[in-house]
């Protein structure tokens, strides 16, 4: 992972692959309100580094896109999960999980003992 | 890898950019569409509900940007967008752009052939494997290199540790002659040690290498051939192997092939024998007889001065056991391999390539001069693009672009160039080693990028700086009134002017030293007559010639036939001729004087000859007589010397009726009279003269009189009596294949023709040097002139006499001239001194050299400076003040 210490980016790439992963094939802003929604709107996504971040994505071959129609009939991009996108989310879900359980056991002074 | 892809894919971006900007529009505005009805779900009014959508995006156009900037790679348009516009400007002056590009074409193209060869001759290393454990093994004399006696060398190689292997090899050669009436042939050939071959690496192709067994004197006769005498001769045919083919008339059974890439040492030698079989028996075991060339492959982790010390040590007992005896080593001396076969040619070549490389630079600060002369029409262009806002660093990327890609041009024809240079200084080099190694490889490559940029960022650097070094302000004012202008880029250019003039002066220095040197080595007289002389080289050898009777019967015949044939003046029968080479030398002792103290040695260098030869060839008899035509056979028990011997040993007496005693018909050795003193010839153009004697030819020894060189003379177009003598040979003896058929200013030139080759080229870099600085001088001065037309129209209104303006503006453009003379003066004077080894009676800081050197560049400077000043003296001075 290139952007291993940029943490801000690294986790909105994984939260933005986790979307698709879940939801299927979703536009930009659909993405960026899921993501609100599920952190419980404690997240507040500025989503002008959202695109940016999903054609960063595309260029990576981590996501595809096409155009398609909303659910209010609009005209919008979908991005889609490619199966070099999945097994990204794969190992980053790993890698973040890792990392979580060693900042734990940092936090948590019952372990020092 | 990842960063790498996504590299690549917005590399590719660039393609579609359009299409990606159209798209990010509509997908920006499907985002904000999409929240404004969200929005406007949520109860807000419509334009709450955008202007709440645009705030979360983060603004429109800074999003657009990011995602532009993001899809593409900014520095690579930029590029691109410099590209274009460089190109534009070129093509705007094409008579500017096809000048600077033929300029830089013509530096890199020669630096480029050059490093080539330097690449391939110096810096690659040779085809074998390990090959920095190979070491050359040579004995040692006192202070000078000597090559091997093979008792030495079989010493050294049971005795020392430090080797994996060592091997021994010498140059020989062979009369082929095919069984079935085919065609007779002269074969240059190698002896060499039955481990030759794996000690260096290699193996046979077909068939095997030697084995002990086949080194050996009484082992049956095997040979290996080298793969272009395999395919020449043989058609390729692998039937060969096991087959026997006839040298010298015996018969010899081909045992391998070896592969086509070994070319070791040169790919003359056709063909190898075994060390015991090739070499005189007599020489197998001595320790005086230096006569091969030995190669030793160190264990790994053993130093060669180790492995050296240990060689010394054996070579020191033997040295204190024999001396007395013979003439024995006192030491052996090591060096790489590579540097070994490298040889007298690494200092030419490394001199040649430090010429280009001055001569790349001058047409580097030719270019530097002429984009500051044009960057000077172009400063209303570069204030104005400034004041609109354009970085600096924008502005010197842009002059960059320019020159570079003028140096892209360049390096583009100069490799075209260089492929033919290349090409054609290995067929004109003929004594560069390595020649069939010389082929442009990654290193070349990143040679001609490197010297590539380097030109383009050199050239483009000094313009881009001082065009930024004029304020905008200034510029705009300057281009409006053209008064006095650009006075800092004018100091600029005068400065570069001078570097370049001083870096002309050293490569004619330079160049001048080599061609004098040349020159003299050229007049130096031999010592006989070369006009109209034909030397027939050839070899009598085998069973035919087994017996002295033979031999004798042959050598008169030839004479009697040759000289009766029309236009002939004379013949005679040597071994060698003057400045035909060292050949070889043996030891005498003088009966007369008392013995040498243990440990001198007198040696004089062998040579035959038969009564006719020396008036034949015209080297003039000093004193006593020369061989009588009775002194053959057994009674050949006289010598003639040269002056040098005469010098040398009879300092004080009279050398006629003493004798030399030599080892010569037996081992033992006999005392032969001096009848005769002649004078001094030099073996080789540009050696001292040494101590030389003559045996009687017509003894008819076999071995010791075999090699032959017919030499006739006549009185004019000897060359047409080429074929008549050869005619002469075959019929006399249909198997006897000639080597060689060469007018004597032949086998003198050849050995001149490469020093003359290297002279007459750093000549023709300095000449190309002198040529662009006398333009770029020019260039400058003309420049200079238009720049100061007013001023000089103001003069000459208020009645400043032309003469003196004449004067003012020569000596304007003559200053920075001098300036670098003097400096170019001072620089050869302290680097001359690194081409001292390759001069022949030469000083470095030869006067007439120099002289003509400061003659030359002066005339140049005054020829490119005088017609400027000329113009600027005949300026109509009204016309001089409108054109402001």
């Amino acid at each position: 992972m290139g952007e291993k210490t940029d943490v801000w980016q690294g986790t909105l790439a994984l939260m933005v692959l986790k979307t698709l992963d879940t939801m299927g094939p979703q536009h930009g802003y659909g993405i960026a309100r899921r993501i609100e929604q599920t952190s419980g709107n404690l997240l507040v996504l500025n989503y002008g580094t959202l695109y940016p971040m999903l054609l960063k994505l595309e260029q990576e071959c981590a996501v595809t896109s096409e155009w398609g129609l909303s659910d209010n009939n609009r005209k919008a991009k979908f991005y889609r999960l490619t199966g070099a996108g999945r097994k990204r989310l794969e190992s980053a879900t790993q890698d973040w999980q890792q990392t979580i359980t060693i900042v734990a056991r940092f936090l948590s002074p019952a372990e020092e003992a | 890898m990842r960063f790498l892809r996504s590299f690549w894919v917005r590399l590719l971006g660039l393609a579609r950019v359009r299409r990606t900007n159209a798209e990010i529009g509509a997908e920006l505005e499907s985002h904000l569409q999409m929240h404004i009805d969200d929005n406007l779900r949520a109860g807000m009014s419509p334009q709450e509900a955008r202007r709440q959508a645009l705030i979360s995006l983060g603004g429109l156009e800074q999003t657009r940007q990011a995602l532009r900037e993001r899809g593409t790679l900014p520095w690579v348009e930029a590029l691109l967008r410099d590209l274009r516009y460089a190109f534009r400007t070129l093509l705007r002056t094409p008579g500017f752009a096809v000048v600077s590009v033929l300029i830089i074409a013509l530096g890199i193209g020669a630096s480029l052939a050059l490093f080539t060869v330097v690449r391939s001759v110096l810096l690659r290393p040779l085809p074998f494997p390990h090959p920095d454990q190979l070491l050359a093994l040579y004995g040692r004399d006192g202070k000078s290199g000597n090559t091997v006696a093979s008792g030495d060398f079989y010493d050294w190689q049971k005795a020392t540790h430090g080797f994996q292997q060592m091997a021994i090899w010498r140059w020989t050669g062979y009369n082929m002659a095919g069984s079935a009436g085919e065609l007779p042939e002269f074969l240059n050939a190698g002896a060499g040690s039955w481990n030759l071959f794996s000690t260096l690496g290699v193996s046979a192709a077909l068939g095997r290498s030697f084995t002990p067994a086949d080194d050996n004197v009484s082992a049956a006769r095997t040979v290996m051939l080298t793969w272009s005498f395999f395919e020449r001769r043989f058609n390729g045919d692998p039937s060969i192997l096991g087959k026997t083919i006839r040298l010298n008339t015996l018969p010899y059974t081909v045992i391998g092939v070896l592969p086509a890439w070994f070319q070791f040492p040169d790919p003359k030698i056709q063909l190898w024998i075994p060390w015991q079989v090739g070499v005189p028996s007599g020489d197998l075991f001595t320790h005086f007889d230096h006569i091969g060339y030995v190669i030793g492959r160190l264990r790994p982790g053993v130093t060669s001065a180790a492995a050296l010390e240990e060689v010394n040590a054996i070579q020191h007992q033997n040295y204190v056991r024999l001396n007395g005896a013979g003439p024995v080593v006192d030491a052996a001396i090591a060096r790489s391999l590579l540097a070994d076969i490298v040889g007298d040619v690494k200092t030419p070549l490394l001199v040649l390539m430090g010429a280009v490389l001055c001569l790349l630079l001058i047409a580097c600060l030719n270019l530097s001069n002429l984009l500051i002369a044009r960057a000077a029409t172009r400063r209303r262009e570069a204030a104005i693009r400034t004041a609109l806002g354009s970085t600096r660093t924008a502005l010197i990327r842009q002059q960059l672009t320019e020159s570079v890609l003028t140096c892209v041009a360049g390096a583009l024809l100069g490799i075209a160039l260089a492929v033919g240079a290349t090409h054609w200084l290995i067929l004109r080099w003929t004594d560069i080693p390595r020649a069939e190694s010389v082929h442009p490889d990654a290193l070349v490559l990143a040679f001609v990028v490197g010297v590539t940029l380097l030109a383009g960022l050199l050239s483009g650097l000094f313009p881009a700086l001082s065009a930024m070094r004029a304020g905008i302000l200034a510029g705009l004012q300057e281009g409006s009134r053209g008064t006095s202008a650009g006075a800092s880029r004018a100091s600029l250019r005068r400065s570069l002017l001078t570097a370049e003039v001083a870096l002309t002066v050293v490569l004619l220095v330079t160049a001048g030293l080599l061609y004098r040197s040349f020159l003299l080595l050229r007049s130096q007289d031999v010592g006989c007559i070369t006009k109209n002389v034909l030397t027939v080289n050839f070899f009598l050898r085998g069973d035919t010639y087994a017996k002295p009777e033979e031999i004798l019967a042959f050598d008169t015949r030839l004479l009697e036939k040759v000289r009766i044939l029309p236009g002939v003046r004379a013949a005679g029968l040597p071994n060698v001729v003057p400045g035909g080479g060292y050949y070889g030398d043996r030891e005498v002792w003088i009966p007369e004087h008392p013995r040498l103290p243990s440990g001198e040695h007198i040696f004089a260098s062998y040579r035959t000859a038969d009564p006719g030869y020396f008036s034949a060839i015209g080297i003039p008899l000093l004193r006593g007589r020369l061989f009588r035509d009775n002194e053959r056979l057994t009674r050949d028990k006289v010598v003639i010397v040269n002056q040098t011997l005469v010098r040398q040993d009879f300092p004080h007496e009279d050398p006629i009726g003493k004798h030399l005693r030599i080892e010569w018909r037996t081992p033992q050795g006999e005392s032969y009279e001096i009848v005769g003193v002649v004078r001094d010839t030099a073996y080789s153009i540009g050696k001292p003269p040494r101590p030389m004697m003559w045996l009687p030819i017509l003894s008819g020894i076999p071995g010791a009189t075999g090699d032959v060189t017919l030499v006739v003379r006549a009185d004019r177009n000897v060359a047409s009596l080429a074929l008549p003598v050869q005619k002469i040979l075959a019929g006399l003896d249909p198997d006897l294949p000639v080597k060689q058929v060469l007018k004597m200013e032949q086998v003198i030139g050849d050995t001149t023709s490469n020093s003359g080759f290297s002279a007459t080229l750093a000549l023709a870099f300095a000449g190309l040097a002198l040529l662009l600085a006398a333009a770029g001088l020019y260039g400058v001065l003309a420049y200079l002139v238009t720049q100061r037309t007013v001023e000089i129209g103001v003069r000459i209104a208020l009645g400043a006499e032309r003469s003196r303006l004449l004067g003012m503006v020569l000596l304007d453009g003559l200053r920075p001239a001098l300036l670098g003379l003097l400096l170019g003066i001072a620089a050869s004077a302290a680097s001359t001194r690194l081409v001292a080894s390759i001069l022949y009676d030469t000083s470095p800081l030869d006067g007439t050299v120099f002289a003509s050197v400061v003659l030359t560049l002066l005339l140049a400077a005054g020829a490119a400076c005088l017609y400027p000043a000329w113009r600027a003296s005949h300026l109509d001075p009204v016309r001089a003040l409108r054109s402001e």
